[in-house]
């Protein structure tokens, strides 16, 4: 009885976990495929067109590929947190999934203090950063790692600040009540009373306009926080050839790989949750039409809409990857620093002023 | 051994050809001798980073030596000539037509522009005069070469910056001025169109159609580049107040080209000493007095601009007539000639065995405008059909002279702008 009772523990405990990184590989897969073609698109080519239909296989191939190619340890590389680099980057990414949802709460996790839960465990990947620049015994590995650092430490102050601007607004970290109030279900205050409507009227960022700039800033301190163009200073392919994962091949180099897409997941979920009514349909009731009740609940529209605007974030990651320079290292943490944390700052300070102002 | 080599040794390790990589080290320590290693850095602190040869941003083989604190470069060292290949000496072996296909082979991005160089510096030396048409399909093909040069530098300029994107855009481009080239001389890219006196083939209407074509196209690409680029404000934030030349170091270091003219110096060969039909054309010189790597942006892309006017007029004005100088005894005789008679034959084997002879003595020195800056060929003959000595002066090398200077002091990031503003071809370069 004790043994099949452990037994169902373990169970419970397996099967989410490894659902969820059987979503996280898939969607990679497909993330790296979409960027391919979405950089395709971009600069008039035709991108992967070869390996499946219209090249779908292609990434599946190049993961085959990855996967049997020796990861090449350097002679004088620090072997053990050489090895542990990837994994810890990896790791930390991904328990941030821990306690964000892909639907419905009723069919997911709900914890009281889940924004402060994403943004501490998501945060340790820097020490594997670092730890992957040491260890390579490269100066260039170093030069990446060294960077990293002060992006990270530069611009996860603006990030923590835009969650705590949504936190006092809603008064919660806790991810489903702040869906939940963006629904017409729980429904409690905002700038305009439109509640008979739904869909995107009960979003946050139009119930508390300013909510919007809180985006922004949150957006753009979260694509740093990725490492991705116009922000990837930490690996700048032309200036450090490919920063602080410079000496990693194979599957350590995947791992790699798998943790930025999975982090580019995360910061759009949280945007989706914070600012986008997250599961909530974003089509109002019409007169008659009640769109919004029609496309509403349950576990396919819930993850549908939360998964679609998420990968619209994505898409828009991406499409500023492929148009825009990169910053000069100096100019970036001025960037963070002078522009992104005082205005962060502000809006704080003036989402509290809003509530104290608006709410009964 | 000296001391500082020593320390220096055990911490870079030089293995491979330790002889000059020991001199290389021991120039990084003796330079300037205003900061000493022993004093400002008890701790340790500054690093020496090779950036190069094998490197990304170095357009090549270029091999930057760097003394670094934090991001910040103290002090650098430039070593060119890993992709020497004796060229001048080369030329000594071979007649001027057979020495041309090298030439292309120096700054592979404008072959075109490099074998007329070639050609004029001879034709000057021996004083042959060179049909209109021909001069006239020349200065087309050079500002073709010229566009299609400065094409790849936006392109990689700002894919260095980043924005990968457009260097697909203006390869776009290039591929066009490659078919264009391949319709004209034959060949896409070591064209070796053209021959001393003259050209090899004449250019045909369709190809006249397909050059307005593509600069009616081209104008328009360039409006919306300016527009993408222009106004972007990490773009102008890399590139303001970076690699600051004045006017009077261009001067004196010896800038040539677009960065000089970036500088404040309105020097532009095609102006100041005209050649081919330049003087019948209207086109102004681009100039800016800023001299960082914004204004070298700003320079180029007008650059590209007043080039495609001059194509357009000299498409308007192009005569008709024949493209290689009547003289069997100075340069090639035509096909039909050879096929159908004994002196035709006897001449054409004669240009090819020995080809064209200067008189004994002659010494020449003739530049162009190349898209790089002045590209001068000083050739001095004995008599026979081979230089005596030809010595190439190419503009990526003294271009390169004031890249120590300016990276000295600028951070790590701003090599990749740097290295791109100036735009060395280490074909050309290293020779």
């Amino acid at each position: 009885m004790l043994f099949n009772l452990n037994a169902l523990i373990t169970l419970e405990l397996l099967l989410p976990i490894t659902l969820t990184f059987v979503f996280i590989a898939i969607y990679a897969l497909l993330g790296v495929y979409a960027e391919r073609k979405i950089a395709a698109f971009i600069q008039d080519r035709v991108g992967p067109d070869e390996v499946g239909y219209k090249g779908t296989l292609q990434t599946f191939a190049d993961i085959l590929k990855l996967l049997q190619k020796e990861i090449i340890v350097p002679d004088s590389a620090d072997k053990i947190l050489f090895w542990l680099a990837p994994i810890l980057i990896f790791a930390s990414v991904f328990a941030g999934f821990a306690v964000l949802p892909f639907m419905h709460s009723e069919y997911y996790v709900n914890i009281n203090l889940a924004l402060l839960w994403v943004m501490t465990i998501v945060s340790i990947d820097v020490i594997g950063i670092i730890m992957a620049g040491w260890a390579s015994n490269n100066k260039y590995s170093l030069y990446g790692s060294m960077r990293a650092v002060s992006q990270m430490i530069a611009y996860e102050i603006p990030l923590g600040f835009a969650i705590l601007g949504v936190a006092v607004i809603y008064g919660t970290l806790n991810i489903n009540q702040i869906i939940t109030m963006q629904s017409i279900e729980g429904y409690t205050w905002g700038l305009w009373n439109t509640k008979n409507y739904g869909g995107f009227f009960l979003w946050s960022i139009f119930q508390h306009p300013h909510l919007l700039l809180i985006f922004l800033i949150f957006f753009t301190a979260g694509i740093a926080e990725c490492n991705r163009a116009p922000f990837d200073i930490p690996e700048a392919e032309s200036e450090l050839i490919a920063g602080f994962h410079i000496e990693y091949s194979g599957f350590a180099f995947a791992t790699i790989m798998l943790a930025e897409y999975a982090n580019m997941l995360i910061i759009s979920l949280l945007s989706v949750i914070m600012f986008f009514g997250g599961w909530n349909s974003p089509l109002p009731n019409l007169g008659n039409f009640f769109l919004y009740h029609w496309t509403n609940g349950g576990l396919f529209w819930s993850s549908f809409w939360l998964l679609t605007k998420s990968f619209l974030l994505i898409f828009i990651m991406m499409w500023i990857r492929w148009s825009w320079p990169r910053f000069r290292a100096d100019q970036l943490l001025q960037f963070s620093w002078k522009v992104l944390l005082p205005a962060s700052l502000t809006l704080v300070i003036f989402s509290v002023l809003w509530k104290l102002w608006l709410h009964p | 051994m000296n001391e500082t080599i020593l320390k220096f040794q055990d911490k870079v390790k030089p293995q491979f050809f330790p002889k000059h990589q020991q001199a290389i080290y021991k120039r990084l320590e003796t330079k300037h001798s205003t900061v000493e290693i022993d004093d400002s850095d008890p701790l340790g602190t500054e690093m020496v980073l090779n950036i190069g040869p094998q490197h990304p941003a170095t357009h090549g083989v270029l091999r930057v030596v760097t003394q670094l604190e934090g991001e910040t470069i103290v002090k650098c060292v430039l070593d060119v000539g890993y992709l020497h290949r004796g060229i001048e000496k080369l030329a000594e072996y071979k007649t001027f037509q057979e020495f041309m296909p090298y030439t292309d082979r120096m700054d592979y991005l404008s072959p075109y522009s490099n074998n007329v160089a070639l050609c004029l510096a001879v034709e000057k030396l021996v004083g042959i005069e060179v049909p209109e048409r021909a001069q006239y399909i020349r200065t087309i093909a050079c500002e073709l070469a010229r566009i299609s040069a400065h094409n790849l530098w936006l392109g990689t300029m700002l894919m260095d910056a980043g924005a990968v994107s457009m260097f697909m855009y203006t390869f776009r481009e290039r591929e066009k001025i490659y078919d264009i080239f391949d319709k004209l001389a034959g060949v896409r890219f070591t064209v070796s169109h053209c021959r001393v006196g003259g050209i090899q083939f004449d250019m045909t209407d369709e190809v006249a159609k397909m050059i307005s074509d593509f600069i009616d196209n081209f104008l328009k690409e360039l409006d919306g580049w300016h527009k993408f680029i222009d106004r972007n404000p990490i773009w102008i934030n890399r590139n303001l107040n970076v690699g600051h030349v004045s006017k009077e170091e261009a001067i004196a270091l010896g800038f040539t080209g677009p960065n000089l003219r970036a500088s404040g110096v309105p020097h532009d060969i095609r102006k100041a000493e005209p050649y081919l039909v330049y003087p019948a054309m209207d086109f102004s010189i681009p100039t800016r007095t800023e001299g960082d790597c914004l204004a070298r942006y700003f320079v180029r892309i007008e650059e590209m601009e007043q080039s495609a006017k001059i194509i357009k007029q000299c498409l308007q004005k192009i005569p008709k007539g024949i493209i290689r100088a009547d003289n069997a005894k100075q340069t090639y005789i035509s096909k039909e000639e050879i096929y159908y008679s004994m002196e035709g034959l006897i001449h054409d084997f004669m240009m090819v065995d020995v080809g064209v002879m200067p008189p004994k003595g002659a010494e020449v020195y003739h530049a162009i405008e190349a898209p790089k800056g002045e590209l001068g060929f000083y050739i001095y003959s004995d008599g026979t059909g081979t230089p005596w000595r030809l010595k190439i002066k190419s503009p990526s090398l003294s271009n390169l002279q004031v890249l120590e200077k300016m990276m000295e002091g600028s951070m790590v990031s701003d090599t990749v702008v740097l290295i791109g503003s100036i735009d060395p071809v280490m074909g050309e370069a290293d020779k």
